[in-house]
């Protein structure tokens, strides 16, 4: 009786431990890909960038890599998104697919003629409270001009508290060589964007260096 | 302070004065204070003295106590091993003298035809030749009398006995030959016997060494009983190797189940999932150590099955029919739960051949198929282990078994031990606190030495005119 009494008590245990509520620590990274104008050539970079953050994260996480273009606040431009299942096993297996989507998007993109990169954060800042992770991190490979087609309203307040907005890659275009306050404005204008509607801001250039990127 | 030594003009003079009323209070309460200081540090002397000796009776209760849990261990444990040797002296009877009338009947019959033989081989005197009486008649014959014939006598007395020789030759070795075919015979025989009594001497032998155990033990069973201090040292050092050692072998066990969980937890979370968590702890970890805790509990249950421990009275106290289905209960689940790892420890070689190959996709390299050759060795390598290593975590049961028991006789030993350093301190405190008293009334009379000085002169000089009074 004891002996049974005991086996039956850790055969609860292991099953209250397979059932009991359970917490986890996911991250949700949104990449947006600048492919306006000659930032297009710049998309290998990108991939490199994209390949590395696969490798970073991990089950249950959720990456999705979008363009940026004319009118970016649209489901169509996202290139890959997957949120990674909880066995490591096909987690590894969606890494891959989502490497192959990336492959076949980078080959094969066109530049736009436009830059909307507000509403590509707008579109990542929907997306990623809907996935409810408990990191939020947008990833933005650009030169951070935007350039607005005739029309398009993109003066909007953003709600970014809980989130990481990461400047890759800001290229010093022509006329900033010309005069660096633009580019320095640029920045700023960006990070303060981002730091008044509660979000943090940070631009890593080197991307040689990018273990402190997740 | 200023208004102490403004009550005069002068501050000095003051200051004096204030010393001077200060001593003569002092002076004044000289016998109150001391007895005060010398009550104090009598009753602090007594506390602590009564805290000693209460502390040295626990210590003193504890370790008669301890001495009965000890003598009582080894004792239990004597009459295990004294019940074993007569379990092994009962099967020794059991299996080889058990037969012993067979044997001895064997041993009869053997004797019996060597005797028959013997008696159809002794050697029988060949019959006296028929000559004789011819040789005793010739003999008698006068040389005088028919002197003639003598020589043919004589040539046939040569003939005939020639003759008889002959036969006589021929039938005592024939006789001869068939002696020794019946000594041939009896060689297996007398084999026979020396087999069975050299078998039957071993045995004995093995007896007479396992009583010559017996007796030890049950010499070292008699001290015990009897509760002598030799036997109770020797337990009590015996304990304590025995806590250390079954220390040790239960620490490269923690490294054994240590190496086991690291085999299962990754696998595991393809059972559980690989990122949810419980408290503060991945699942997949919770879940992997659960199943080592598992085999385990599943290891204890088969050595107590199977007798070698006695942790549980219970299942040792179950009748043959329940244990023997308990064993191989226990043993069933044991083996699938091997099975069950040493399949993980496959998945965990897969996983990881999964996220390199997945690493080297995104790094861009192709080096892993370099590797992966030679990957059927450490997959085998984990298999073998995770298979291998629940078994090996069964015996765990024996070290365990042995720090439990000899966890009391350390932890009891170990509690007397700070009880006889509690009781030390509590005396020593004891005899601090009166000799503080003391030494506190000799620095209260320290600024009263004139007074002293002067009451002790007082005193002589009236002891003087007394004596002198006297005389």
């Amino acid at each position: 009786m004891t002996i049974t009494y005991r086996v039956t008590i850790i055969l609860i245990g292991l099953v209250l431990a397979s059932c009991a509520p359970s917490r986890t620590n996911s991250s949700g990274v949104y990449m947006l890909v600048d492919t306006s104008g000659t930032y297009r050539e710049e998309i290998q970079k990108a991939q490199q960038i994209i390949r590395y953050t696969l490798s970073r994260l991990d089950s249950t996480d959720t990456f999705a890599v979008a363009r940026v273009d004319t009118g970016s606040f649209s489901e169509r431009d996202i290139v890959a998104k997957m949120t990674f299942d909880d066995r490591p096993s096909t987690a590894n297996r969606q890494k891959r697919q989502f490497a192959e989507q990336v492959e076949t998007f980078v080959s094969g993109a066109q530049s736009s003629a436009y830059t909307d990169i507000t509403g590509g954060l707008l579109q990542a800042v929907e997306y990623l409270n809907e996935k409810e992770p408990a990191s939020k991190t947008v990833l933005i490979f650009s030169d951070l001009k935007e350039d607005l087609q005739d029309g398009y309203i993109r003066d909007i307040e953003f709600d970014l508290d809980g989130f990481d907005v990461i400047a890759l890659n800001v290229t010093k275009l022509r006329s900033d060589n010309v005069d660096p306050r633009e580019y320095l404005s640029r920045l700023s204008e960006w990070q303060h964007k981002v730091e008044s509607s509660g979000g943090n801001w940070r631009v890593i250039n080197d991307l040689d260096g990018l273990d402190g990127l997740l | 302070m200023e208004f102490l030594l403004n009550i005069t003009p002068s501050p000095v003079l003051s200051a004096v004065l204030w010393i001077v009323l200060v001593i003569t209070a002092l002076y004044f309460a000289r016998p109150t204070a001391h007895q005060l200081l010398l009550s104090l540090g009598d009753s602090l002397h007594r506390v602590f003295r009564t805290g000693s000796v209460s502390i040295t009776g626990a210590e003193k209760g504890l370790a008669a106590r301890n001495r009965e849990v000890l003598l009582a261990a080894g004792r239990e444990a004597k009459e295990r091993i004294v019940e074993r040797e007569f379990d092994r002296i009962n099967e020794t009877v059991r299996k080889d003298l058990a037969n012993f009338s067979a044997l001895h009947r064997n041993l009869s019959e053997s004797i019996s035809r060597i005797e028959d033989d013997h008696q159809s081989a002794v050697d029988v005197p060949p019959d006296p030749p028929g000559w004789v009486n011819a040789v005793e008649a010739v003999a008698a014959i006068d040389s005088k009398d028919n002197r003639v014939g003598v020589g043919n006598v004589l040539a046939d007395i040569h003939k005939s006995l020639v003759k008889d020789h002959k036969e006589a030759m021929s039938a005592y070795s024939e006789a001869s030959g068939k002696r020794h075919a019946t000594l041939r015979k009896m060689r297996p025989e007398w084999r026979l016997i020396q087999q069975t009594l050299g078998k039957i001497g071993k045995n004995v032998d093995s007896l007479l060494g396992r009583s010559v155990t017996i007796d030890r033990h049950m010499q070292e069973y008699e001290s015990i009983v009897q509760g002598e201090d030799r036997a109770v040292s020797i337990l009590s050092s015996s304990s304590l190797v025995y806590f250390f050692v079954s220390a040790l072998v239960m620490a490269v066990a923690v490294g054994g189940a240590t190496i086991n969980f690291s085999l299962i937890a990754r696998p595991m979370a393809e059972m559980v999932g690989g990122t949810s968590l419980i408290g503060e702890f991945r699942t997949a970890d919770i879940a992997a150590l659960v199943i080592i805790l598992v085999e385990i509990s599943m290891g204890l249950f088969l050595m107590e099955s199977l007798r070698i421990t006695r942790l549980f009275p219970v299942i040792g106290a179950l009748p043959d029919n329940t244990r023997v289905r308990m064993i191989w209960i226990t043993f069933t689940i044991l083996f699938l739960l091997a099975s069950v790892e040493a399949g993980l420890a496959y998945m965990r070689e897969v996983l990881l051949h999964d996220e390199l190959a997945t690493s080297a996709l995104l790094r861009g390299s192709l080096d892993v198929a370099a590797t992966s050759e030679y990957m059927w060795i450490t997959t085998a390598a984990q298999m073998g282990m995770g298979f291998i290593l629940p078994f090996a975590l069964t015996f765990v049961a024996i070290p365990l078994e042995t720090f439990v028991h000899s966890l009391r006789t350390v932890v009891g030993l170990a509690a007397i031990g700070l009880l006889r350093l509690l009781s030390l301190l509590f005396r020593l405190l004891g005899n601090g606190a009166r000799h503080l008293g003391r030494l506190l009334t000799h620095i209260y009379d320290l600024p009263l030495f004139i007074p002293l000085w002067w009451a002790a002169r007082d005193v002589a000089t009236n002891e003087n005119d007394l004596t002198e009074a006297r005389l």
